[in-house]
């Protein structure tokens, strides 16, 4: 697998370090935070979307199982925050578990039965009479195990965690099977690829690294309410990142973010009165003139891309 | 004394609502026959071969496949026990490499294929050339071929064939004709759907034409156009005497 050990040397690890040692050379955290979390759900959504074709709208439906799947461990169970990872990954791999009977829409139906699912963690989440369990609509707060550095350093890992996995799917028999039911689930089936098992392992793979991210989420901001941990916007945000830079490879979702986000936070900063045109405009251009992303720029000319 | 049959289909039934394609269709192969499945449009030949490859469940009759009845198995472990096909229209991986295409076949299928073995595969379909290029970029012809070259991969020992010469050239028919008998030597058991007459002459044992799901008559493809019954349903009752 020497096409693998390239992607790790020159995509995986460059990146990794770089948002290790980003703290030290810039100040605001929570952006540098924003921008890993981001990199880590482009990715994760990646593996769901640019693998098999399934677009989960509600993304961050499991995304916020996790992030409360972290706080209730903690506040409830009273859990170190290491175990409470552990389970907010469960509870995102669990609501995926939940949801895999999904996998048999297709399309459109596939993305709005998820969202629809997203939507119901949401309301009940919310809901006051469970404010015993999930402090309901009034939000939660951990501060007893606020760790800013900690818990971005462990952000930084599941990050390298994730591009690693996403680099053996990308380089694998597997990964390519999995594409070949992103193509065509029928011919895949003839192929001899186990179509059924295939999509759920992906979709479980892409619900552990939400859930896993929700719950790193929950420690570093450790004060939120439930419309930030599902807020949509989050879903739309790995969505757009993923398509901006090109699904199904390694590279494009991290291009996504590192440019689209990097505009976003920068326009947003400095000519806020044109945020919306400016951002709104590059999403229209992108759409009309790479459907395929950033990447298709190179693979159109038939040169492969990590 | 002849082989014991791969394949047996007994009395099968296949309905979608109230019209049933398939109404009580039987017949056999044995390894290294070649059988023609031929028809008028919609009389249930497509129909046959999806039951037979897994993408349709049945409604009754029973499907045979090496002695095991293989009802209820999904495609995909068929392709794995030995039963493969090609498509009507193609359906390649169509932003993957033609390399790619039945490299995913090979692994998944039966997982025995070396790439010598691939290399070898595309070169005997003329498919070496293309090996790089997206299997989208390829011609229909191609398409068709680099579809035969997928099914191939997984060394099945039943190929079921879906009007593969519809569209080909004279030059391309003979050659497609002659790769055809080429595997059927080699041992493996052929159905092939088709609505060319010549192509199925040159290349099946003997046919089975079907009629409204049901087969109206099984033998020598010469023999069938002599058949009253098959002249009626092909040509009209003005033509059968």
């Amino acid at each position: 697998m020497r096409r693998g050990l390239r992607d790790v040397l020159f995509v995986v690890l460059p990146v990794v370090i770089i948002a290790a040692v980003a703290p030290l050379l810039y100040a605001n955290e929570l952006l540098l935070f924003s921008f890993v979390m981001y990199l880590t759900l482009a990715q994760g959504l990646n593996a769901i979307y640019g693998f098999t074709g399934y677009l989960p709208f509600g993304y961050v439906g499991v995304f916020g199982a996790g992030a409360y799947g972290f706080a209730i461990s903690v506040m409830i169970l009273g859990l170190p925050p290491f175990a409470a990872l552990a389970i907010g990954a469960a509870a995102g791999v669990m609501l995926g578990l939940l949801l895999t009977p999904l996998l048999r829409l297709s399309g459109a139906y596939f993305a709005i039965a998820n969202l629809a699912a997203a939507q119901a963690v949401y309301q009940v989440v919310s809901n006051p009479a469970l404010q015993d369990i999930t402090k309901g609509p009034y939000g939660v707060s951990l501060s007893e195990v606020f760790a800013p550095r900690l818990s971005y350093e462990v952000g930084v890992a599941v990050l390298a965690a994730t591009l690693l996995a996403m680099a053996w799917l990308r380089n694998s028999r597997f990964g390519l099977s999995l594409q070949a039911i992103r193509e065509d689930p029928i011919s895949a089936a003839m192929a001899g690829v186990a179509v059924v098992r295939g999509r759920t392992i992906a979709w479980l793979l892409s619900a552990l690294i939400a859930g896993l991210t929700g719950a790193v989420f929950a420690w570093h901001i450790s004060v939120f309410y439930p419309e930030t941990a599902f807020d949509i916007g989050i879903s739309i945000f790995a969505t757009v990142f993923t398509l901006f830079g090109g699904a199904a490879t390694l590279i494009g979702p991290l291009l996504g973010v590192l440019v689209l986000y990097g505009v976003y936070n920068t326009i947003g900063i400095t000519v806020p009165q044109y945020f919306q045109l400016i951002y709104g405009a590059l999403i229209v251009g992108l759409v009309l003139f790479l459907p395929d992303g950033l990447v298709s720029l190179l693979t159109r000319r038939g040169i492969r891309v990590p | 004394m002849s082989p014991e049959p791969l394949l047996r289909v007994d009395r099968l039934v296949k309905r979608f609502g109230g019209f049933r394609a398939l109404d009580g269709v039987s017949f056999h192969l044995v390894p290294g026959e070649v059988l023609g499945l031929v028809g008028p449009n919609g009389s249930g030949k497509t129909t046959c071969i999806n039951v037979i490859s897994g993408l349709y469940g049945r409604d009754g009759g029973s499907v045979t496949f090496r002695g095991r009845d293989i009802a209820g198995s999904r495609a995909h472990m068929l392709a794995r026990r030995g039963i493969n096909r090609t498509f009507q229209s193609p359906r390649p991986f169509l932003s993957l490499t033609v390399r790619e295409n039945v490299e995913i076949a090979a692994w998944n299928g039966r997982g025995d294929g070396t790439k010598a073995d691939l290399d070898g595969l595309l070169e005997q379909l003329d498919l070496h050339r293309h090996a790089g290029r997206a299997a989208g970029d390829l011609n229909s012809a191609q398409q068709k071929t680099l579809d035969l070259a997928r099914a191939l991969a997984t060394a099945p020992k039943l190929l079921l064939v879906d009007e593969l010469a519809a569209g080909l050239n004279p030059a391309e028919l003979t050659r497609m004709a002659e790769r055809l008998r080429e595997l059927a030597r080699g041992g493996m058991a052929l159905l092939v759907v088709e609505h060319l007459m010549g192509f199925i002459d040159h290349v099946t044992d003997r046919v089975i034409v079907m009629n409204a799901g049901r087969e109206i008559f099984e033998g020598k493809l010469g023999e069938a156009t002599r058949d009253p019954e098959v002249i009626r349903v092909f040509l009209g009752t003005a033509h059968a005497r």
